[in-house]
């Protein structure tokens, strides 16, 4: 058995190494395909965030709001992630936007006065009690508007 | 996000995630954990429960579309000099110099296409392309990227469609590939080449008036990120030397007292845009300015020799 080991580390590490990749790809093609659409006139800033989430679970992104910019925040997921809530806090997380006040749409355009560090955090609804919780990419985008 | 898709995917094969797991470390995207032990800013409200439930944590920097747009607004004007002459190219042949340059000729071909220049931008994509392709980055920018550039010369939109989608392929790669150290110094090559560019364009004569100095105090908000993501991928010997370089930014900017005022939430607006309204107070004083600059460009000019 322990002569085999060292190939069976090996194959899982092959196994380990490329599924991933396979499903990061995946996402970056549904961020770039679908996710920018959301964006509409506004420029992406090419910045890629994005991530295989389960229902049940959240995330958060910290940066930094120029002042005198219009920015689009666009967050959405695969069709089997319905309705992500996501918030804007600032950095003593008192909350500036929350889309479940919004029917939970997945925009949100806004500019600043001044220059912010801000979070945003957003959470994938958890499944109905007894069904297996579903998986899927989740992206977040931002937009300038170049005025 | 590595990490937790194996756990996922892989959960059977114990022995193997826990090695994995034990050797990789935190690397672009991180747990709440790393990312505590890492940010400055006040987070209050953290619970282990929350843990439990953050999967993914990123960190934003400003890209070379969002930088170039900041200085544009800001009253950049536009300077061929300051560029990095894209005859260069040739002489990056370590990750490091790829990285970071791969970066500052991004930013200076977001620049240059805000300014319509367009065989500068031509110029620049072509450089940036070589650089991509020595990285080993697939597919940055193809040759249909190319066609659309020189096809649509004097459109802008697509030229900052074109711009983006080159940034996102580079930067989205090198993550998906296990390279965070060089996506993360790629990162870094765009943020100083912005710093540098705004600098480079104030009359240390004239502070008060130059709007700026407001993005130049500003990137102390962005400089805190650069160094997290610097710190993440300390165990990279390239980055490590990185960090120390960029911490004698960190100790100009530290001479800078900044205010800020909370902010509000503005929803009157016509137009649906919330405006979030708050001021800042600060002040940057021309011994301060001066000692930033020198440092930045020395900085800068030792990753493009």
């Amino acid at each position: 058995m322990m002569r085999h080991l060292p190939v069976f580390l090996l194959l899982a590490a092959a196994l380990f190494a490329g599924v991933p990749d396979k499903a990061d790809g995946q996402c970056k093609g549904f961020a770039r395909r679908i996710c920018r659409l959301d964006l509409e006139h506004y420029i992406h800033d090419g910045n890629y965030h994005a991530a295989i989430l389960t229902e049940g679970e959240e995330a958060e992104l910290y940066k930094t709001f120029y002042a005198d910019q219009d920015y689009r925040i666009a967050i959405c997921g695969s069709d089997l992630m319905a309705d992500i809530q996501f918030r804007v806090m600032d950095i003593q997380r008192n909350v500036l936007y929350d889309n479940s006040d919004n029917d939970y749409k997945g925009t949100w355009d806004f500019r600043l006065e001044s220059s912010q560090q801000l979070m945003i955090w957003l959470r994938v609804p958890s499944p109905n009690p007894g069904e297996e919780p579903e998986s899927g990419c989740v992206a977040i985008l931002f937009g300038l508007s170049g005025r | 996000m590595r990490s937790v898709i194996a756990r996922r995917l892989i959960a059977p094969l114990i022995l193997v995630p826990a090695f994995f797991i034990a050797f990789a470390g935190c690397t672009g995207n991180c747990s709440r954990q790393e990312r505590d032990r890492e940010f400055t800013v006040e987070l209050p409200g953290d619970s282990p429960r929350d843990a439990e439930r953050v999967r993914q944590i990123f960190y934003s920097l400003p890209s070379p579309v969002e930088t170039a747009l900041i200085l544009k607004s800001s009253g950049a004007v536009f300077d061929e000099d300051l560029l990095n002459p894209v005859e260069n190219v040739s002489r990056y042949i370590t990750n490091r110099s790829m990285a970071l340059n791969l970066g500052i000729y991004t930013t200076n071909l977001s620049y240059a296409s805000l300014f319509d220049q367009a065989q500068i931008c031509i110029d620049y994509l072509d450089a940036s392309k070589r650089l991509a392709d020595n990285l080993g980055i697939i597919d940055a920018v193809d040759n249909f990227t190319l066609e659309r550039l020189e096809e649509n010369i004097s459109n802008q939109e697509v030229i900052m469609d074109i711009v983006s989608e080159t940034f996102m392929n580079s930067s989205s790669f090198l993550q998906e590939n296990n390279r965070e150290p060089v996506a993360a110094m790629l990162l870094a090559g765009g943020w100083i080449e912005g710093l540098y560019l705004a600098l480079n364009q104030v009359d240390e004569d004239d502070l008060e008036h130059n709007k700026l100095i407001n993005i130049i105090i500003d990137k102390k908000l962005s400089l805190e990120i650069v160094m997290l993501l610097l710190r993440q991928n300390s165990h990279n010997e390239d980055v490590a030397g990185l960090i120390e370089e960029m911490g004698r930014i960190v100790a100009i900017y530290e001479k800078m007292e900044i205010k800020r005022s909370p902010v509000e939430v503005d929803r009157s607006g016509e137009d649906g845009v919330t405006v979030l309204r708050s001021s800042t107070d600060a002040r940057i004083d021309r011994q301060v300015f001066t000692e930033l600059k020198l440092t930045v460009t020395d900085i800068r000019n030792s990753f493009v020799s």
